[in-house]
């Protein structure tokens, strides 16, 4: 599951699923473009969570810090101190503050483990909550800020794009993502890849052969960190505004949820788990008024019988089978 | 500062931190005892302080209300045991905080169904509702002052179980070595049920003794979660006693935080709890 394409099925269903998502745009359904754009917006926030759940073996509950603060640069930037709106700069300096925050955060966090880095990362993204629904130079307060504009792009006088519109938005978060995925795809081949992944494995196996397993994990919480903070960036660039509730631990489980949806330490899992977070939100909204309850009553039955996350189905219905004809 | 304002400030936190006490102590003993992480414990909170008000209309008498409550949220802690915790015992700490995080998606739906989204409050008892005198011209509500009373009463309470009990040593000795417990003849499951049942009973307890002086609202439970994670962090898990300290320390910066810095007061708990880290990564009393 390291590269980006093992094997020729797998091949396939990438190009399909590749060639649906480029195709999406052209019937011209605004909504559905804008939902899926919200969805694949979502998938790059979930694959940075897995950089940490599933390939370093950190359970944060705090991951929507990150996301929050990422869409906040951009209003803080573009609409309320009216520096720059232009995206060339926005985004960098979105990623670039959140590397900092959550390299700041991560020496702090990353001192626990276990149980306590739950609690702690939950608490840590609580901070920040409270920062921006708080402080009124960061534009704090309940309601957020409404951005002014979506970001410019233009290059000296050239203008490459426009993304008032809702295909062009839709393209550019789409190669936002593939790039993310194929950097992803890399970075787990790279010797800081296999050490994360080996930290997963055996923690202080590796601190015994000689690896400065706090540094490496203080690596990747600063890079899923800066990646959630693109992530965030998009999203307000979407929504049009953004608001504390961007960093509630509401996000912050919502985003666990998805990755463990779509398969942890799958380089797929964060785009499948927030596909299908979002289908699983859309059906049991329509269907059901309470439809937390019913979201709940899923997870609860989800965790009680099929541990193993939803892939485990098929070996359960396989054996299950094997069990009644022998 | 004034000296009668302080001390009124001082009351406050004392107060609150007690009360803070009974939510994390349920919480700390949960993780210490089985191993639990439980994000739902918040919702007892909620659902005690929801019970306070809805038991209020019929019986009009705030003892009864907390008997049939506590009785209530005990059985419907046991009965969580039963049915969803005691299957999380032997699993990994993200299928605990799952199972915990749908069960709060489902206390809320329901409370939002039964009750409603609104934000209510409870009277303060008759006989309670009175003013201290505090110096010469400074009062005192005599409830808080009550409140602050019966939270010391029920800690005593807590710490004589757990230290000077048969059942209290059975509780330390699961904590530390659950089979070896059971091969000496004790049911350990009815022992972890029990515990488990206390921890609910206290966070509802809470919940229900401060309804008279704070709303009742949506929301409550995660707020109560959150802070309770950060007294049991400070603290250290599976500690009752770190617990008690830690939450003294996290009430006295909350109210002396919104007296001085009131922009910054949400944060200054956190900022104790990141002092703490950085001096003792696993909690000021690691048990």
């Amino acid at each position: 599951m390291k590269s980006l394409i093992t094997s020729r099925e797998r091949a396939a269903a990438i190009m399909v699923f590749l060639v649906a998502l480029a195709v999406f745009p052209q019937f011209d359904q605004e909504f559905y473009t804008e939902l899926v754009t919200r969805v694949m917006v979502l998938a790059i926030f979930a694959v940075s969570l897995d950089l940490l759940l599933g390939y370093t073996g950190l359970i944060s509950f705090g991951h929507a810090a990150w996301f929050g603060i990422g869409g906040y640069v951009l209003a803080l930037l573009g609409t309320k101190y009216q520096i720059t709106n232009n995206l060339w700069l926005t985004l960098p300096a979105a990623m670039a503050i959140t590397a900092v925050a959550s390299f700041i955060v991560g020496l702090f966090v990353l001192r626990t483990r276990g149980m306590f880095f739950i609690m702690v990362t939950l608490a840590f993204a609580q901070i920040f909550y409270f920062l921006f629904h708080d402080v009124k130079a960061l534009g704090g307060s309940s309601d957020g800020l409404n951005l002014r504009g979506k970001p410019t792009t233009e290059i000296n006088g050239w203008v490459p794009f426009e993304l008032t519109d809702t295909n062009t938005l839709y393209y550019f978060v789409m190669v936002l993502l593939v790039a993310v995925l194929l950097f992803m795809a890399l970075l787990l081949r790279s010797p800081l890849g296999r050490a994360l992944q080996g930290i997963r494995e055996n923690e202080h196996r590796m601190a015994a052969i000689g690896f400065p397993v706090l540094r490496y994990k203080l690596a990747a919480f600063t890079l899923a960190g800066s990646l959630a903070g693109m992530a965030g960036h998009l999203y307000a660039v979407l929504s049009g505004g953004v608001n504390p509730e961007l960093m509630s631990w509401h996000q912050s489980a919502d985003v666990l949820l998805m990755v463990i949806l779509g398969g942890m330490g799958q380089l797929w899992g964060g785009v499948i788990g927030a596909f299908s977070f979002v289908l699983l939100q859309e059906i049991l909204s329509v269907m059901f008024k309470q439809w937390h309850l019913w979201l709940g009553t899923v997870i609860v039955l989800l965790v009680l019988f099929l541990p193993d996350g939803m892939i485990s189905i098929f070996g359960r219905i396989k054996a299950l089978a094997r069990g009644r004809n022998p | 500062m004034d000296p009668s304002l302080f001390l009124i400030q001082a009351l406050n936190a004392v107060q609150y931190g007690l009360l803070l006490f009974l939510v994390a102590s349920g919480l700390t003993l949960i993780f210490g005892v089985m191993g639990v992480i439980n994000i739902a414990h918040g919702s007892f909170y909620m659902m005690g302080a929801y019970l306070a008000f809805s038991l209020a209309a019929f019986t009009g008498n705030l003892l009864t209300t907390v008997v049939v409550g506590l009785v209530l949220t005990a059985l419907i802690g046991g009965l969580l045991e039963w049915a969803l915790f005691s299957h999380l015992y032997r699993r990994n700490h993200l299928q605990q905080v799952l199972l915990t995080y749908g069960l709060i998606l489902i206390f809320e739906s329901l409370r939002s169904s039964f009750i409603g989204d609104e934000v209510h409050s409870v009277p303060v008892p008759a006989w309670l509702d009175f003013s201290v005198p505090l110096g010469s011209v400074m009062t005192y509500p005599a409830y808080r002052l009550f409140m602050s009373a019966v939270c010391l009463l029920v800690a005593l309470g807590m710490y004589l179980l757990i230290h000077r009990t048969r059942l209290g040593s059975q509780i330390r000795a699961g904590a530390s070595n659950r089979d070896m417990v059971q091969v000496l003849g004790i049911n350990i499951d009815w022992v972890y049920r029990l515990v488990f049942a206390l921890g609910v009973a206290l966070a509802a307890f809470a919940g229900m003794i401060n309804s008279p002086v704070t709303a009742v609202a949506p929301g409550m439970g995660a707020q109560m979660l959150i802070v309770s994670f950060v007294v049991v962090i400070v603290g250290g898990i599976g500690s009752v006693w770190g617990a008690l300290v830690a939450s003294q320390l996290v009430a006295f910066a909350d109210t002396f935080g919104k007296v001085f810095v009131p922009d910054y007061a949400g944060m200054a708990i956190y900022l104790v709890m990141a002092i703490v880290l950085v001096w003792r990564p696993e909690g000021l009393f690691k048990s």
